[in-house]
């Protein structure tokens, strides 16, 4: 009964939403940016490594300019400098999207241990930032927390209430028509494609200077994947996937708070995972995706 | 053309059309990863030829190393089956790993039997089967009659193998003696090592065996015929009589005891044991997306991208040893510069175009 009466005071704390809060902005970004990259048709399952590459720049660079805008800017950097990368091979080169994603992954992973282990000599994990480096936080409440809703917002705005998202999804859905149109496909999807992994490494941002304040190897935690779940979640609405990204957060938070002893450690951290899986299962009937999602177009 | 250089000739163009695209490709990509390698050797500081040394030296420095790098291939070989089976289907696959985890508990907790040798290995082998078949087929059934995208559902269900494994090994079957690792296995249950001193162990032949059963199944029979059909073309294959839900499901069940097997071949060819946090098999199923995307989803391409890819392996631990105490905190550049190099690799891969333009447009030069 102890337990149980413990559990429930875990949901009177303040604290608990704070941490729900800070839980869902990775995933939501990732999840939003990943939205207006498949609305215009081009798959990044190259998420994860793209939170890592954030994380490990925005980190690497604040301890040598020991500055928080520069840090951003430079974990933003290298986000758009993928998200060209991955447009280019999937759209003018008509790669395939998914191999590039995988790829991705697994050159961040192995780049991001490279990296600290040749500047602080540690296989594991970075010195922590100092703390007037890290992002500031208002009451526990860090800044990315509005940001993240107000760029769901936007994102939102644009694609559904401008004549460029009506020109983006048209590349999504039926790309010949799109182009027949006047559309530029390449163009439209290369720059959604950007904006995504934009978004994507600001999730990394995020991690690295804001919650931890230092990279780990494992800093992503299969975020990155979670995000490409609740784009189905959302049905693809950017709006969507904030909320879902705070079911997760909930979910999240929630397995965090038990303190060990009371069940498995293994069954807490296991909860995030299996609820991803089945909140999938239960809502992918509902949702459709963009018709022409994860193809290549190829000009005749 | 060839119709004038009569039949044997013709065979052998053909032959030798049918591969040279692929192998063409899959060599660009080695090449630009190797290349790109390279330069992050220099980048860390250190001369770019230490990385060609280490691929070289890694493999080639002493008898012990040639095999060491051989005992590797297996998991290599069946992770990347476990990709192939499926991506035939048209499946992504990324459950390799967890499929091996599974694998590798079942195939530890049947060693614990008591059973005459032979028998024994077989039990464990076919449990390994068995749990990666049927961890596999949930990816595959969520796929065929949900619509649960595979990518999503595979990744999901590695972090619960690895947990639920994690757990197990934890609490369940722990060595009392040292509790970081499982108990052993019975020796009855032990696949002999081939050479003494090294870790290549008969589980090399049975991979290699079962890289030759999947590809008679793939193109011998009408469940292969009827996966590759389903991955050329879903629509027309339905039309032919084919339910390409039910084939996906199949697929999947296949590709699944792939992956169990690699896991169960570890444990019962290398190591006789797991630890805890699965240290000693963990990241083999990934390798494997690499290994076979490589050798383009096909079994003899999956066995000679498996031995570059275990080269590349002990090439970056070359790397590290010859650099170590000269980097940072007396650190070398970490082994995972390999895997930094395979993402580069497989990226190269997504683009098969690339190649060809970069012909096309040497051609061009040279025409003009």
């Amino acid at each position: 009964m102890m337990q149980w009466e413990f559990i429930l005071r875990i949901f009177l704390r303040a604290t608990f939403y704070l941490s729900v809060l800070r839980m869902m902005v990775p995933i939501a970004l990732a999840a939003i940016g990943e939205v207006i990259g498949e609305r215009a048709g081009v798959v990044n399952i190259g998420l994860e490594g793209i939170i890592m590459l954030g994380a490990v720049f925005s980190v690497y660079v604040g301890h040598m300019f020991l500055n928080t805008w520069i840090a951003i800017l430079a974990g933003l950097g290298v986000g758009i400098l993928v998200g060209l990368l991955h447009a280019a091979l999937t759209t003018y080169l008509a790669g395939d999207q998914i191999i590039d994603g995988v790829g991705l992954n697994m050159l961040a992973f192995g780049l991001g241990v490279v990296m600290i282990a040749m500047r602080w000599g540690m296989y594991g994990t970075t010195p922590s930032l100092p703390f007037d480096i890290r992002v500031p936080t208002f009451r526990g409440l860090s800044p990315f927390v509005p940001f993240t809703v107000i760029a769901a917002l936007a994102a939102w705005f644009v694609l559904e209430k401008t004549s460029w998202g009506l020109r983006l999804k048209a590349c999504g859905e039926d790309p010949v028509a799109a182009e027949a149109a006047g559309i530029s496909v390449f163009k439209t999807r290369t720059i959604a494609t950007v904006i995504g992994s934009a978004l994507t490494s600001l999730a990394g941002v995020f991690l690295g200077i804001d919650w931890l304040g230092a990279y780990t190897r494992d800093i992503s935690a299969g975020r990155g994947f979670i995000a490409l779940a609740l784009v189905v979640f959302s049905s693809w609405n950017p709006v969507g996937a904030v909320l879902g990204g705070l079911v997760f957060g909930f979910f999240y938070a929630f397995s965090l708070s038990i303190p060990s002893g009371i069940v498995p450690d293994q069954l807490l951290y296991v909860m995030p995972y299996v609820v991803t899986l089945l909140i999938t299962i239960a809502f992918v009937a509902r949702s459709r995706p963009p018709a022409a999602v994860g193809r290549p177009y190829k000009k005749e | 053309m060839s119709q004038e250089t009569g039949e044997g000739r013709g065979r052998i163009a053909r032959f030798i059309s049918k591969y040279s695209r692929p192998l063409t490709e899959s060599a660009f990509s080695i090449l630009i990863g190797v290349i790109i390698g390279s330069l992050l050797v220099m980048a860390t500081g250190f001369s770019p030829l230490i990385f060609y040394r280490g691929l070289i030296s890694g493999t080639f420095r002493s008898q012990r190393a040639f095999l060491d790098m051989l005992s590797y291939l297996t998991p290599l070989i069946m992770t990347g089956m476990s990709f192939a089976v499926a991506a035939r289907a048209n499946i992504f696959n990324i459950g390799a790993e967890g499929q091996m985890y599974l694998g590798a508990l079942a195939a530890n907790v049947v060693g614990y039997l008591t059973l005459p040798s032979v028998i024994h290995q077989v039990a464990c082998l076919g449990a390994a089967f068995l749990a990666g078949a049927a961890w596999g087929f949930i990816a595959g059934v969520l796929k065929s009659k949900r619509g649960v995208n595979e990518v999503v559902s595979t990744i999901m269900l590695n972090w619960i193998a690895y947990y639920s494994v994690n757990y197990v090994a934890t609490y369940k079957i722990y060595d009392p003696t040292s509790p970081w690792k499982t108990n052993s296995i019975q020796d009855t249950a032990i696949l002999p090592f081939v050479a003494k001193g090294t870790s290549l162990s008969v589980s090399l032949l049975l991979a290699i065996a079962f890289a030759v059963v999947v590809f008679f199944v793939l193109w011998k029979t009408s469940l292969g015929y009827e996966i590759r059909a389903v991955g050329l073309a879903s629509t027309a294959a339905e039309y032919g009589g084919i339910k390409p839900s039910r084939t996906i499901a199949k697929a999947m069940l296949i590709a699944g005891g792939c992956g169990g097997l690699a896991g169960g071949l570890e444990v019962l060819g290398r190591f006789w044991f797991l630890d805890n946090t699965l240290q000693v098999i963990r990241n083999r199923g990934f390798d494997g997306i690499a290994v076979s995307l490589v050798g383009r989803n096909h079994p003899i391409g999956i066995i000679l991208s498996a031995v570059f890819f275990s080269m590349l392996d002990a090439g970056a631990g070359s790397v590290q040893i010859y650099t170590s105490g000269k980097g940072p905190g007396g650190l070398g550049v970490p082994l995972e510069l390999g895997l930094a190099v395979t993402g580069i690799i497989i990226i190269a891969v997504a683009v098969p175009g690339l190649v060809h333009m970069i012909g096309d447009l040497i051609r061009k030069r040279r025409g003009s």
